[in-house]
């Protein structure tokens, strides 16, 4: 209970330093967004009205204090290219990202899980092989490319899709899911690679330790062994592991939403990524750190229930 | 009871053998010290009794019987029936030989859940008199402790109760208490000496110290590359030893002065 | 025994894999078969030939000169990367490493903040700051890498501060920094190698995305990532495009990784 809430305080730490810097950032930068908004002929008059309403002409940290204020009530301003709050344009994109997300972890979690495991029952060194040689191309293969091959192959060829078709979930929830299948499946391939093989080496690891030997002693055949002692072993640094995968599937998916044409998160960072419109940046970064943070100290919690050791220290 | 003949053991991809033609018997009720240095091939005996070493990593020739049961010609299955049930094994590091993440109740029960019909409050019953009969106090909590909660001399009087939860007809205990302090080697070897005397279990007691052997073994066989060099009375290897190498074990005890003094 | 052949192997494949790109590369900046930039209305997306070996694309200019100048950008760009983000985070992760104390506690904490991260959206972030271009790009992802790095030399130096040798280089009257320079780095070599390339594949991994959603690398500058956006509005007509220009930066990122991987197998061993 002691360790959660110094994982919590820990987690709140984190939050604040990236929300600062998510912050700074955009305040470090050279010229004025008031320009940009106003164009080349505003008078001064209307600057400095634009920025009182805007809250410039207050000094950064009362600043910073107002934009946390309305951060943690979800307000993050409104967007500069965009006559709308941020959070109305956030809201609609943020389900879409989600739900890709969630699809492409239980991809992940499907497939390795299981192949890791039925590759470590048997030991076969002409599988093992193979099973490498195929794991490393995998990883090899950006997952920008890969969905675009999808989209050759599945869209344009097979038609078991059309690109750029997507409809929204809040619309047709299982449509949308099976219109993300693809997109999902792009980037869960080199995590599920990865996974794989991390779980491999993590129950090759555990199966020369003399607990298993035990196991052996007891009567147990290999299977069992595997099963009631070696899997939940290994399952924790494996757990980490997708931790790391999960939160990092955030970046996948900007990449992918572009191939897929899918209207998300990531699309709309870049949108304004390249219309500088800061507020909309700023907002996606934390929120999106919030997701890092919030998916890694479960996955601590979770590590400390898989394993007792770590509840010590 | 255990009769060992001719045992020959060659690890696949390496020229020379590891046991090489070794034989010996352990009567019903008796405790037979296997002595010998690190190499000599007293752990590669007890892991093919055992069968934690099998065909898979090594050519094993000769004959082991357990109670008129050859276990080299057994098929697979009835090897993992034999072990857990019939021979149960103590290892030497009482922490790393316990699985991390499993409570200790079921890893004392794991034997009887693997061989036997009880159900869990049965298995549960069985287990707690096995932490009793291994003299741990306070079982019921030990019951619900994970093994890094525990200090060495407890886990290895854990390893010892799973190990006998199921009344096995044979222990190995492969240097059970080299990884201890002196004091609990001392509690651990009177635990196994109570054991054998009051159940009647026999125990192979493997290890490289002659001293500790002498402690628990009325007789003794001793090893060397490979071979059976000596099998006797543990007192007449100590006053009369006849192989050379023998002697020159007995010689690299530090504390012989001490022995015949006392 | 039949461990130990396996990251050899994968090293020298990888090592000749990354050898012909690398020669690709530098072949792009002295001598391409055509301008990569030469347009030719003529010769619109000709499929592969003896004369085209990749084809050419909507505007008649030749695949392979391009990507041939795209590797060349790549690899511009992912070892200027890793040199900024080792650069810095090896001299960070020494200073914090070797002395300790609060400045660590601090910048570590910073660090885990930042690690916490993907790093390809640290490195939007910073474009986002600073704009587009090929300089840009550079400094965006060697910053956004540099926590990765600087994580690992720490460790190490952390590890190194207490041992024999290092304190009996402090007793001889060696100075903090010749000990970090001379003494530690070195030693730390096992751990960085593999660091480093694996960088670097991430740094190809990282420009090709970042050129493909078109806030990379700028024209004139040939891009892999860029032409493949651009190839993906051809796929049916010009099936080569994309199937050229993805093959070579699947070679690209399975170099780099084959090597990276082989490097840490070897010193898991």
């Amino acid at each position: 209970m002691r360790y959660a809430a110094k994982k919590l305080a820990m987690m709140l730490l984190t939050m604040v330093i990236v929300s600062f810097l998510a912050f700074l950032a955009f305040q470090i930068i050279p010229g004025d967004p008031t320009a940009r908004l106003l164009g080349a002929d505003a008078t001064t008059e209307s600057v400095a009205a634009l920025r009182a309403e805007l809250g410039l002409d207050r000094p950064f940290f009362a600043r910073y204090g107002a934009w946390m204020q309305g951060a943690l009530r979800g307000d993050f301003g409104r967007s500069y290219s965009y006559a709308m709050p941020v959070s109305e344009l956030l809201a609609g994109k943020i389900g879409i990202t989600a739900l890709l997300t969630a699809v492409s972890f239980l991809l992940i979690v499907l497939v390795s899980l299981p192949t890791g495991v039925l590759l470590c029952a048997r030991e076969r060194p002409g599988l093992d092989r193979a099973a490498n040689a195929v794991n490393q191309i995998i990883m090899a293969v950006p997952p920008f490319f890969t969905g675009i091959l999808m989209t050759l192959v599945f869209g344009l060829m097979l038609r078991w899709f059309v690109p750029g078709s997507f409809v929204s979930p809040s619309e047709d929830f299982w449509r949308s899911t099976a219109y993300l299948f693809f997109p999902a499946l792009a980037i869960a391939l080199p995590r599920i690679a990865m996974t794989v093989k991390m779980l491999r080496a993590s129950v090759r690891g555990e199966l020369d330790k003399d607990y298993v030997r035990t196991a052996y002693s007891r009567g147990n055949s290999r299977w069992q062994a595997l099963y009631r002692h070696v899997l939940r072993n290994a399952v924790v640094p494996t757990v980490a592991f997708l931790a790391m995968a999960a939160a990092d599937l955030v970046a996948g998916s900007v990449v992918i939403e572009q191939v897929f044409s899918v209207p998300g998160l990531g699309r709309l960072l870049l949108t304004s990524i390249a219309n500088r419109d800061y507020p909309v940046v700023q907002a996606i970064v934390v929120i999106l750190a919030l997701w890092v943070v919030l998916v890694n100290g479960g996955a601590d919690l979770l590590n400390q229930r898989l394993d007792p050791r770590l509840r010590l220290s | 009871m255990l009769e060992v003949r001719d045992l020959h053991v060659q690890f696949h991809g390496v020229d020379h053998e590891a046991v090489r033609g070794i034989s010996f018997t352990v009567e019903n009720g008796e405790i037979l010290g296997l002595v010998g240095e690190s190499g000599s091939g007293k752990t590669v005996t007890a892991m093919v009794i055992s069968a934690l070493l099998g065909a898979d990593r090594a050519a094993i020739r000769g004959r082991i019987v357990l109670d008129g049961v050859d276990l080299l010609s057994a098929a697979g299955s009835t090897i993992h029936q034999v072990q857990g049930k019939d021979i149960c094994v103590v290892f030497q590091e009482p922490m790393s030989a316990m699985d991390p993440v499993m409570r200790i109740g079921p890893q004392v029960e794991e034997c009887l859940r693997l061989h036997t019909k009880l159900n869990k409050a049965e298995r549960r019953a069985r287990a707690l008199q096995a932490l009793r009969d291994a003299e741990l106090q306070d079982a019921e909590a030990i019951y619900e402790k994970y093994p890094h909660e525990l200090s060495g001399g407890m886990l290895q009087r854990v390893m010892i109760a799973a190990a006998i939860i199921s009344r096995p007809k044979l222990l190995l205990a492969d240097e059970p208490t080299t990884a201890l302090d002196v004091t609990v080697q001392a509690q651990i070897l009177a635990l196994l000496k109570r054991l054998n005397e009051e159940r009647g279990m026999s125990i192979l007691f493997i290890s490289h110290n002659l001293n500790v052997v002498r402690k628990l073994c009325r007789r003794v066989a001793v090893m060397e590359k490979g071979r059976i060099v000596e099998t006797a009375d543990t007192e007449a290897v100590f006053y009369h030893p006849q192989a050379d190498y023998t002697k020159r074990l007995i010689a690299a005890i530090p504390t012989r002065r001490k022995l015949h003094d006392g | 025994m039949l461990k130990s052949k396996r990251p050899r192997r994968m090293i020298r494949g990888g090592m000749a894999l990354s050898g012909c790109m690398a020669a690709l590369a530098l072949l792009g900046t002295v001598w391409t078969p055509y301008s990569p930039t030469a347009m030719s209305g003529a010769e619109k997306f000709a499929p592969p030939s003896w004369v085209h070996w990749f084809g050419t694309d909507q505007f008649g200019r030749d695949i392979f000169s391009r990507v041939a100048c795209g590797v060349g950008t790549t690899f511009f760009i992912a070892l200027g990367t890793v040199l900024i983000g080792a650069v810095l985070g090896i001299l960070i992760g020494a200073v914090t490493g070797y002395f300790g104390g609060w400045i660590d506690e601090a910048l570590m904490r910073l660090n885990d903040a930042l690690t916490a991260f993907p790093s390809i959206l640290l490195a939007l972030v910073f474009i986002a700051l600073l704009g587009f271009g090929k300089y840009n790009v550079i400094l965006a992802l060697g910053v956004a890498f540099i926590p990765s790095y600087a994580r690992v030399v720490r460790t190490e130096f952390a590890r190194h501060r207490e041992m024999t040798y290092v304190r009996s280089a402090r007793l001889m009257g060696a100075s903090h920094g010749r000990i970090m320079l001379r003494h530690i780095l070195p030693n730390t070599t096992q751990v960085l190698l593999p660091a480093l390339v694996i960088g670097f594949n991430n740094a190809v991994l990282a420009e090709a995305g970042m050129s493909y959603l078109g806030i990379g690398v700028k024209a004139p500058d040939v891009s892999l990532g860029y032409m493949l956006s651009e190839s993906q509005g051809y796929m049916m007509t010009a099936p080569w495009y994309v199937l050229c220009t993805g093959a070579v930066i699947v070679l690209l990122i399975l170099g780099a990784s084959l090597v990276g991987e082989g490097l840490q197998e070897r010193r898991g061993q």
